[in-house]
């Protein structure tokens, strides 16, 4: 089996007397999508941001394409090409979609400390970002603030900025939040194919697509792995479906 | 140098922590409650001792002039809220440190209109005028030990007020989740006035306390709320356990540094070069300890917020 | 944007406002009147130094609530040098002081540069009021060592008594100083207009707009900010030269924590992060001391007044006001 690409072993967060986080340890493996779920509050949003670099873990390592990223800050492990979208939409709110993939297209270069080259002229920034845009469908809307965007909108060019960071892998917490169901449907066939460019590790609500896309699912309960295996195997499991399916069904 | 001289210039530095408390714990307290930078807090510290000396003057009691300067800042401060600080709240801290700087060209230029470019005198109570003998046989100023023990008084109130009384629970659970103080259905308006007028009524009650010791006079106030900005950055912006160990830190800090350096400079170079260099350098040695203690706790000491 | 119009209302206002700042010395020259050519050298120098700050303040979304130290700091390089120059006592180690503009600034821009990062370094570590406090406060450090350092003046200030020279012209004359201070004006405008269109530029909005973001796409926040806050340092450095050479005169004033809150006044009242915000701010804040401070001694309280107008309820300030919101393509 291929070596996996981000590596989670016994990670541990506390906040006071709540354990977000208590000893998860799960992988990545190239070329696959790993869906994280769990009901709201199970700690799958801590994890996330202990991956990207949010939060410093108590204990436990992250290792990241072979390296221990835990001293990394997040511009760190963003450059060594984890790429993420935010659970709430954390974008340039003045600035156009456009300048948003810019930037990211510009921090994948390491250019960013050039003081005099206009941007807006610089086609080694803006056809590749425009690219993104287009693989996103959000083209159209090149040249809106992104703070007109709306919801769905938003989360579409986050995935862009990701893409054009060239990530090596994907943390994306809850893409399809805010999306209607034709939105959803999009998105998903989207994540479909880019689970070839790299593997997704994504938190999502959205039981239709997690179904569809995961090659494995991750069940995150009281900030504790409680299974991990294949979509059937997740819900055909005692466990799961008491702590989790049970409830929702 | 003797024991006395040290521990009289110790105690000096004692009382130059305690008015910076004073002037600090309101700062916080306003900071910690409504989020608010106040540059002008330093304007009412300048009108609580303008009121003291106007006060004594006109009625020959200090006493008389120290309740008016809490009554006067304490009234500014209420007045202020209502009409400009209010609106601020809600808005970034750039919009607040602007008027409030606004306030300072106001109540600057406003009291010289009143009282003139001329600085007032304010003079030590009778009650309170001579000396305390000190152990190793020097002397030191009865008022200054008195300042230092309206200190204690006034921790030691707040540390009540904020711990056991039912305005205190509200300042608390205002520092902690504004929502849920609404919710709890507090008049928040009336919470924030009175909180802004309690740090206000602290600075005047401040600037009437060093009136006696120096001129009163426009721009007094500035140095004062620089120095309390040094205390709450050390201490950590919003704890009042914080103000106090940062004013006390900076006092004795300044105080013993402008005393210590020239004289252990004197021992290494040439006593001609060490005074003004020890001097120079000790008026730098407030920031400098500041700016350690930030490159290693950049939210002070005792941060309440994250 | 791509179907931008060729001149942009902004661009229009800020023509004319380059124009005007030109046109009230030449015209006071024409008519004898030397005493607003100084103001509009002011003006110049002010504008100049907030120009620097409003790449930290503007672009950066940094509250320097410290930026006078550098102005002094400037002031003081240019009246240090050229007091060794005048005595023709050499600095430290056989170097000589100088009375050469170019050599002035380029001191001015490396101390202020040097400087900065220590105080930028420190002071990023924090956000929010600790920044504004923090910033202060070494401000506040470098004035006191100013005021109780006797060698250059103390308290009283150093006074440069022959203006420094600038190669070919002479800029005892007042006319001639300013075209100076407006070049050098106009150069740093430049400066900033291709700062904030550059990649560094939108590194530092960014970083201002939403620094998770940076982060997350991979650019530390901290050493864009740290490189800002420097460069802006630098070009208000080299205000505070002109300033003292202007002044023929530098004092611990300079370096004052009222002079970092005016500089802030006055790209809050022309317009915050704008190219031109600091030209229209100083200009109406010259306006202001100048046409307030002839009627009334007690003009500051005005000036408070019309602030805390500006702040409560006109917060785009003047080019706000003129050419609507700001725009970024």
């Amino acid at each position: 089996m291929a070596e996996p690409v981000l590596e989670i072993r016994d990670l541990k967060k506390t906040f006071g007397a709540l354990k977000a986080t208590d000893g998860v340890s799960l992988d990545l493996r190239p070329g696959e999508v790993h869906a994280l779920i769990g009901p709201n509050g199970a700690g799958k949003s801590t994890l996330i941001h202990q991956i990207s670099g949010s939060f410093r873990p108590d204990s436990g390592t992250i290792r990241f394409l072979g390296q221990d990223i835990a001293g990394l800050d997040m511009a760190a492990r963003a450059r060594l090409g984890l790429g993420r979208s935010f659970q709430i939409s954390s974008l340039a709110q003045e600035f156009s979609a456009l300048r948003n993939v810019m930037l990211a297209v510009q921090a994948r270069q390491g250019t960013s400390f050039r003081f005099f080259r206009p941007v807006m002229n610089d086609k080694s920034l803006t056809e590749p970002a425009m690219a993104m845009l287009e693989r996103v469908g959000l083209a159209g809307r090149a040249h809106l603030p992104a703070a007109e965007l709306s919801h769905g909108e938003r989360r579409q060019l986050e995935i862009a900025i990701a893409l054009a960071l060239g990530s090596k892998a994907f943390l994306f917490d809850e893409p399809m939040a805010g999306m209607g169901p034709e939105g959803s449907k999009a998105l998903t066939k989207f994540l479909d194919g880019l689970r070839h460019e790299a593997p997704i590790l994504l938190v999502e609500h959205d039981m239709d697509a997690v179904f569809a896309l995961a090659d494995r699912i991750s069940v995150l309960v009281y900030g504790r792995v409680i299974a991990t295996g294949t979509v059937d195997q997740i819900r055909n499991d005692p466990e799961v479906r008491r702590a989790y399916l049970g409830e929702a069904a | 140098m003797s024991i006395a001289l040290l521990l009289e210039q110790l105690l000096n530095g004692l009382q130059l922590g305690v008015m910076l408390f004073l002037m600090a714990a309101g700062l916080t307290l306003i900071f910690g409650v409504m989020g608010l930078i106040n540059l002008a807090h330093g304007s009412l510290y300048m009108v609580g001792a303008f009121a003291c000396a106007a006060v004594a003057a006109a009625t020959g009691s200090f006493w008389i002039g120290l309740a008016a300067s809490l009554v006067a800042a304490a009234a500014a401060g209420a007045i202020i809220e209502v009409t400009v600080i209010r609106r601020l709240y809600d808005r970034d801290h750039l919009d607040q440190v602007l008027a409030t700087f606004a306030l300072i060209l106001i109540f600057s230029e406003g009291t010289r209109w009143m009282f003139g470019s001329f600085p007032l005198y304010l003079d030590i109570p009778p009650l309170l005028q001579g000396a305390v003998p000190l152990p190793g046989g020097g002397q030191y100023q009865l008022y200054r030990l008195a300042i230092i023990g309206v200190g204690v008084v006034v921790a030691l109130g707040l540390y009540v007020l904020i711990s056991r009384t039912r305005l205190g629970m509200r300042i608390r659970a205002g520092e902690s989740d504004r929502e849920m103080i609404a919710a709890l259905g507090v008049d928040i308006r009336t919470l924030y006035t009175v909180v802004f007028a309690l740090g206000a009524a602290l600075a005047g009650l401040a600037g009437a306390l060093v009136g006696a010791l120096q001129s009163v006079q426009v721009g007094m106030g500035e140095p004062a709320l620089i120095l309390a900005f040094v205390v709450i950055v050390i201490g950590g912006i919003g704890s009042i356990k914080g103000a106090l160990f940062g004013a006390v830190l900076v006092g004795v800090v300044d105080t013993m540094g402008r005393f210590l350096l020239p004289k252990v400079l004197a021992l290494m170079i040439p006593a001609a070069q060490a005074g003004p260099i020890g001097a120079a350098l000790a008026s730098m040695l407030i920031y400098i300890v500041m700016a350690l203690i930030l490159a290693f706790r950049p939210s002070g000491l005792f941060a309440t917020q994250s | 944007m791509t179907n931008a119009p060729l001149m942009t209302r902004e661009t229009v206002i800020n023509t004319l406002l380059a124009l005007l700042l030109l046109a009230i010395p030449l015209g006071a020259s024409a008519m004898g009147e030397p005493f607003y050519i100084t103001l509009a050298t002011r003006i110049a120098i002010l504008a100049l130094a907030a120009v620097g700050l409003n790449i930290a303040l503007g672009l950066g979304g940094l509250v320097s609530f410290g930026h006078a130290a550098f102005f002094g700091l400037g002031g003081y390089a240019a009246g240090i040098l050229a007091t060794h120059a005048f005595d023709g006592v050499p600095l430290f180690a056989g170097i000589p002081g100088t009375a050469s503009m170019p050599i002035i600034w380029l001191v001015a821009v490396v101390v202020c540069g040097l400087i900065a990062l220590p105080i930028g370094a420190i002071s990023l570590r924090t956000t929010g009021v600790y920044f504004i406090m923090i910033t202060l406060a070494f401000a506040q450090m470098i004035y006191y060592f100013a005021v109780s350092w006797p060698a250059y003046g103390g308290e009283d200030g150093l006074s440069i008594y022959v203006r420094n020279e600038f190669p070919g012209v002479n800029t005892a004359q007042p006319l001639s100083y300013f075209l100076i201070c407006y070049v050098v004006l106009m150069a740093a405008l430049g400066l900033f207009w291709l700062l904030r269109g550059s990649r560094f530029g939108a590194a530092l909005q960014a970083a201002r707009q939403n620094a998770t973001r940076l982060a997350a796409v991979g650019i530390a926040p901290f050493n864009v900010r740290l490189v800002a806050f420097a460069v802006s340092a630098m070009v208000t450095g080299l205000a505070g030269a002109l300033f003292a050479d202007l002044n023929k005169f530098v004092s611990p004033s300079m370096l004052s924590w009222h002079m970092s809150g005016e500089l802030i006044v006055l790209i809050i009242l022309g317009g915050k992060g704008r190219l031109f915000g600091p030209v229209a701010g100083a200009m109406l804040y010259v306006l202001i001391e100048y046409a307030l401070g002839g009627i009334t001694e007690r003009w500051q309280f005005f000036l408070g007044l019309i602030l805390l107008g500006v702040v409560l309820f006109a917060r785009g300030g003047l080019l706000g006001l003129l050419a609507g919101k700001a725009r970024h393509g």
